[in-house]
């Protein structure tokens, strides 16, 4: 069905998943880190969908599905609180908001 | 043939604009980089013959995700200066990241490579469209998670309004 073998998917989506990694630990802005996490969480996605194809089963774009719903969920959520941190804070350096309490 | 160009170009495609979206100093290169990796995501998709999840993907990540991204890069950048920056990184930093991330990718090539995976040669769902396959699953088998996913996305509106209101 495929002329590309399964281990370059693989492939591909590990090289993504260890740039996001790169970026969830080395940058400071917290919008950065965001864009980064939904790398990685690409980069898983495109796993399932690769084993779904090369396995024949269906499962695996379901779960890509639910993954899809749960990072717009995260994301939603995840804004909101940079934005009500900027609102307090005037910055959106993760290493600046270092208090539980302000 | 033609299947291996599409393959290179969309992997380029992907790996290219991740790069600019950790990489760049400039938080607008880095959003609008997102947007080309998210495209090349749903390419392979559709090269992976999972079409709903390729519509999926532009809507939901470049429809959804992206626009939210760009309001918060709107919202939480300074008026006044055009301070769009996102912050030096320190050597240090960059240092362990760079063996993390390392450590990370020879780990999963190796896995990739070395395990003799259990696959079949002919797909199961070799149909026109996955479509109504998913449909069909979505609806008897994943029932649950499907109602509690929509739960989840209500909490979430909730939640995000709450938390992002003026005081």
């Amino acid at each position: 069905m495929n002329t590309i073998p399964l281990e370059f998917y693989l492939i591909l989506s590990a090289i993504l998943f260890s740039i996001g990694t790169v970026g969830v630990l080395t940058r400071r802005n917290a919008i950065v880190v965001f864009m980064s996490i939904e790398l990685m969480l690409n980069s898983v996605n495109l796993t399932f969908v690769s084993f779904s194809a090369f396995l024949g089963d269906v499962a695996g774009q379901i779960f890509v599905f639910f993954i899809m719903a749960i990072a717009a969920g995260e994301a939603t959520i995840g804004l909101a609180i940079v934005l009500a941190l900027f609102r307090q804070k005037q910055t959106v350096y993760v290493d600046e908001a270092n208090s539980l309490k302000w | 043939m033609l299947e291996e160009i599409v393959f290179w170009f969309f992997a380029l495609m992907i790996i290219g604009s991740a790069l600019v979206v950790v990489l760049s100093r400039n938080m607008i290169y880095s959003v609008f980089a997102l947007l080309f990796t998210f495209f090349g995501v749903a390419g392979i998709y559709v090269l992976l013959s999972a079409d709903f999840l390729a519509v999926t993907q532009i809507m939901i990540y470049i429809g959804g995700i992206l626009v939210l991204l760009i309001f918060g890069v709107m919202l939480t950048s300074k008026i006044t200066g055009v301070d769009v920056k996102s912050g030096q990184t320190g050597k240090v930093q960059m240092f362990f990241a760079g063996i993390i991330s390392l450590f990370i990718i020879v780990l999963l090539f190796y896995i990739a490579v070395s395990t003799n995976w259990n696959r079949v040669e002919s797909t199961a769902y070799e149909v026109n469209s996955t479509i109504e396959i998913i449909g069909k699953q979505l609806l008897t088998n994943y029932l649950l998670a499907f109602e509690s996913a929509s739960v989840l996305l209500l909490i979430a509106i909730i939640g995000a309004a709450l938390i992002a209101r003026r005081k």
